[in-house]
């Protein structure tokens, strides 16, 4: 962005929310583990990007299944990423934040959701969280939901561990996932992967 | 139909061919409203977009529009010349000489935004020619009038 456009794309960007056509806002943050992505509709925030998946394919895919209105907007997302820095801080246990679960549906999405109830500093197998989604033999797409979950940390699918407490799997690779449940104080950093 | 990539890519390609011509069509003062009503409109029709092979066309032909609509606004009020430098630029950056970019915003608006879309942003003929929604012959021509009425305006 040279100097010239600076200011006037600032200010297309706040009229573009103010008419309703900044359909989906997105930002880079910070996090321990190194860049998030962080996108949101009018909904809520519908897309997290882990440090590992590349952030440019991430938005070629929110503009082709949500809508091609995607502009940076980092304002936008203030919030999530206060509560966010907060988490990372070991200060904040429970997100408050409108989600958008569009990019999730059926058996999925019910999984997902079922993981958005599991407490801060707790953790659940894939086969119960098949079972309160309806189909407790469907562990493997239970586990398949788990990979998919858009909106990691904040829908917390790392909390979901292998029947006996292996940890299973996790998008961000599974030092971020041994990492955030020690920062929730569940593991003391000696489990076996 | 290929997917329409996300905007704020178009952004980030386009702002600054979209300021150019604006400024060489409006002036300085004009462009930057100018640009944020062409922004505007082409995200409020982006996803209705069904030929992405020529994005920069497509913005161009808005900016130009734009661009028309802010003169006619404004009345049409030619900017008298009354006599024009010859400087020598380092690096032919046409910005340097207001004077000649006061005058090509007397031009009638075809041959106006053909100029600046040539000299302006650079653009060849048939880039022009899908901006202003013409045969490349045509904008060559607009290019060639518009010239023409420079040289004997600024004579």
């Amino acid at each position: 962005m040279t100097t010239a456009t600076k200011a006037p794309i600032e200010k297309l960007k706040a009229r573009a929310a103010a008419e309703g056509l900044l359909d989906v806002a997105y930002t880079t943050t910070d996090s321990p583990y190194g860049p998030l992505l962080l996108a949101k509709t009018e909904r809520g925030l519908v897309r997290v990007g882990l440090p590992n998946q590349d952030a440019d394919e991430l938005l070629v895919d929110l503009a082709a299944r949500v809508s091609p209105r995607v502009l940076e907007a980092p304002r936008e997302l203030d919030e999530v990423r206060r509560e966010l820095d907060l988490y990372f801080e070991g200060k904040l246990d429970h997100f408050d934040l409108p989600l958008d679960w569009r990019l999730s549906g059926g058996f999925r999405q019910r999984v997902l959701r079922a993981i958005n109830r599991i407490p801060y500093g707790q953790t659940r197998s894939y086969t119960e969280m098949a079972r309160k989604a309806g189909n407790e033999r469907a562990v493997r797409a239970a586990g398949t939901a788990c990979g998919s979950n858009p909106i990691p940390l904040v829908v917390p699918c790392h909390r979901v561990l292998r029947t006996g407490g292996a940890l299973g799997g996790y998008g961000g690779g599974l030092p971020m996932k041994q990492g955030l449940l020690e920062l929730e104080g569940v593991l003391d950093g000696k489990q076996k992967p | 139909m290929t997917a329409l990539p996300p905007f704020q890519t178009v952004l980030d390609e386009h702002s600054a061919a979209v300021m150019a011509i604006l400024r060489g069509a409006v002036g300085r003062d004009g462009a930057d409203d100018c640009f944020q009503e062409t922004f505007l409109a082409a995200l409020r029709a982006y996803p209705q977009l069904d030929d992405t092979s020529n994005l920069r066309g497509w913005l161009l032909t808005i900016a130009h529009r734009k661009a028309i609509d802010h003169h006619r606004a404004r009345g049409r009020a030619p900017v008298p010349v009354a006599e024009v430098r010859e400087v020598a630029t380092e690096d032919g950056i046409p910005e340097r000489d207001p004077g000649l970019w006061a005058a090509v915003g007397t031009l009638p608006p075809k041959q106006r935004a053909a100029v600046a879309l040539r000299y302006g942003s650079d653009l060849p003929h048939n880039e022009i020619a899908a901006a202003l929604g013409c045969s490349p012959e045509a904008a060559r021509r607009s290019v060639h009038e518009g010239l023409k009425r420079l040289r004997k305006e600024l004579a």
